[in-house]
């Protein structure tokens, strides 16, 4: 194995200013400011509806803000779809699996690497088998993608991720639906990717999971961002407490 | 840990294949011209299988509007050659033409979506059969012959057809077994089970799509020019027909749809039941449609995922396939 999905070079900074996002007369983001660098790994919580996954969609390009700028190293990205945001280090993963069905788990990953990842053969062959390992996936390897359960599913969605060679990693709730072992895993994954330099942000419901990987912690309600900052200051915020957590403290 | 993409099996395969081509290239020295006519005609079926195959098997674009590509092949011959070129080099040329016409077309068909596709596609078709009826050199549906093969004596003429219908066969079988090998085939696959989440990791759906839909104009094109060579003549709505799609849809179903050997396959079935039951008339197509419910039924993945899927085997493996260095416990 090469490590040949370890970051390097200069931190890269996701940054999001105003942000709005409204689905017809639906506001779903409300001037939301955000940034991410690639040192850092920051979970977001909030309860059902405040926009969580809408704001992830908006960051990784999968649908344009209706307003608001967001900017990649400097460099305005707000009309660039996500395959060239990809290319560019920033990727996402979906909240449901979204298997590429009817391939091998490898050649799942394989796309990602020959697509956003590498350039060369043998690089992306390096690179995806790099990501199926970091992610436990080589001893299914071979098996059609349409195959495998719903852990191996998630963690396919993270391994696909991983062999675009990030540097700024988008998780949905990819911790969702696993038992406490599998949640444990996943976790040990995701802390492998900070320590390669990958910057992340995690939304996820299960917080106790989340703060075990986040240095700082965002809570949304309604669109917009009611708290944010070290994860025990906001996990005791009274807004937070309110919003997320139906008025009982952490 | 290394990655092969040949097996025994697919060596062999390519090595008999070889074999068999060498073999077919000698056929008009030694079989009947009726022999001869019906291989032709088993040729055309494989490209119009796999081209149908290479859209909606491998990248979802159900079409039921292949005629189009069909019809406009053999038009543009009839064209070309009456512009004074040569018939042979007017198939070839116009099949070309049709591929630029596809780019054009891919360029607002491909933003339509499954059905709202597979309609719009025999929309077009029906439009390229109006449009080619008020062409008076084709005389509406009084139709044309393709006089210009006249020039040769019929026995060279058959044996040149039957050759330029082998070749066309092959390579555009090897064109696209290459170009599915490719990261495109691939990513095509990719955008075939979700577009977005194929768009999410880099791939460039529109781009790989039209890569697909107009090499799929193109041989499909080739076989209607090739067709138009097999029995000259050249009314519309022969060619514009969607029965053309109807058979393409049943061998791919029939073979297996978004394999490679399935196309083959299933043009070979749709071949033998021709052969065989054609004479029958009415009873012939009933079979025909008999046969592609039960498959939908029974084997949903065509003959060819059935033995794939029981056996492992792949005779033209268009994947990879990672191997441990060290046995796993």
């Amino acid at each position: 194995m090469t490590g040949a999905a370890t970051q390097a070079g200069p931190e890269a900074r996701l940054t999001g200013a105003g942000i709005h996002k409204s689905y017809g007369s639906l506001p779903v983001l409300n001037g939301i400011d955000f940034s991410l660098t690639s040192n850092e790994a920051v979970g977001i919580i909030g309860p059902n509806g405040a926009g969580k996954s809408t704001l992830l969609s908006v960051l990784s390009g999968a649908t344009p803000p209706t307003q608001g700028t967001i900017q990649l190293n400097g460099s305005d990205v707000s009309d660039l779809p996500a395959r060239d945001r990809a290319a560019h280090g920033l990727v996402r993963t979906h909240q449901i699996p979204k298997p590429f069905s009817g391939i091998t788990i490898f050649e799942n990953v394989l796309v990602a690497a020959t697509h956003a990842g590498a350039r060369r053969k043998g690089e992306a062959y390096d690179l995806a088998l790099d990501a199926l390992d970091v992610c436990g996936m080589l001893p299914v390897a071979n098996r059609p993608a349409e195959s495998v359960g719903l852990l191996d599913r998630k963690r396919l969605e993270l391994a696909r991720a991983l062999a675009t060679s990030p540097r700024l990693l988008l998780l949905d709730e990819i911790g969702g639906g696993l038992t406490d072992a599998e949640a444990s895993e996943l976790v040990d994954t995701i802390r492998s990717l900070r320590a390669r330099g990958i910057g992340i942000v995690w939304i996820e419901h299960i917080v106790r999971i989340l703060l075990q990987v986040a240095e700082r912690l965002v809570c949304m309600d309604a669109g917009r961002i009611i708290a944010e900052g070290d994860p025990e200051t906001v996990m005791t915020d009274a807004q937070v407490v309110s919003a997320y957590l139906g008025g009982a403290p952490a | 840990m290394t990655i092969h993409r040949w097996t025994w099996q697919s060596k062999l395969t390519f090595t008999l294949a070889a074999a068999l081509i060498l073999i077919l290239a000698l056929v008009p020295a030694f079989a009947s011209d009726s022999v001869n006519e019906r291989l032709t005609v088993l040729f055309i079926y494989v490209i119009l299988a796999a081209m149908w195959n290479a859209m909606a098997g491998y990248g979802g674009l159900v079409s039921i509007g292949n005629q189009l590509f069909f019809g406009l092949g053999a038009y543009m011959t009839i064209r070309l050659a009456d512009a004074g070129i040569n018939p042979f080099a007017a198939m070839v040329l116009g099949a070309v033409i049709v591929a630029g016409l596809s780019w054009v077309l891919s360029l607002f068909m491909l933003h339509l979506r499954a059905g709202e596709f597979a309609i719009g596609m025999w929309v077009l078709a029906s439009i390229a059969h109006l449009c080619v009826n008020l062409d008076p050199l084709i005389q509406g549906e009084t139709g044309t012959s393709l006089i210009s093969l006249n020039a040769y004596a019929i026995a060279d003429r058959r044996m040149m057809i039957f050759w330029a219908a082998l070749i066309g066969m092959v390579g555009l079988l090897a064109l696209l077994f290459a170009v599915l090998r490719t990261p495109s085939g691939l990513a095509m696959q990719a955008i075939r089970d979700n577009e977005e989440a194929a768009d999410s990791i880099g791939v460039n759906p529109m781009r790989t799509k039209r890569l697909f839909f107009v090499l799929a104009g193109f041989g499909t094109a080739v076989a209607g020019a090739l067709w138009l060579a097999q029995v000259s003549a050249f009314q519309p709505k022969t060619y514009f027909s969607v029965q053309w799609t109807a058979y393409m849809i049943f061998m791919v179903l029939v073979g297996g749809l978004g394999r490679f050997e399935g196309a083959i396959l299933g043009a070979l079935i749709f071949f033998a039941a021709e052969t065989w039951f054609a004479a029958t008339g009415v009873w012939y197509l009933i079979g025909l449609g008999a046969a592609a419910l039960l498959f939908s039924l029974l084997l949903p993945k065509g003959l060819w995922g059935w033995i794939a899927t029981r056996t492992g085997v792949s005779l033209m493996p268009l994947g990879y396939r990672v191997h441990m260095e060290t046995p796993s416990k």
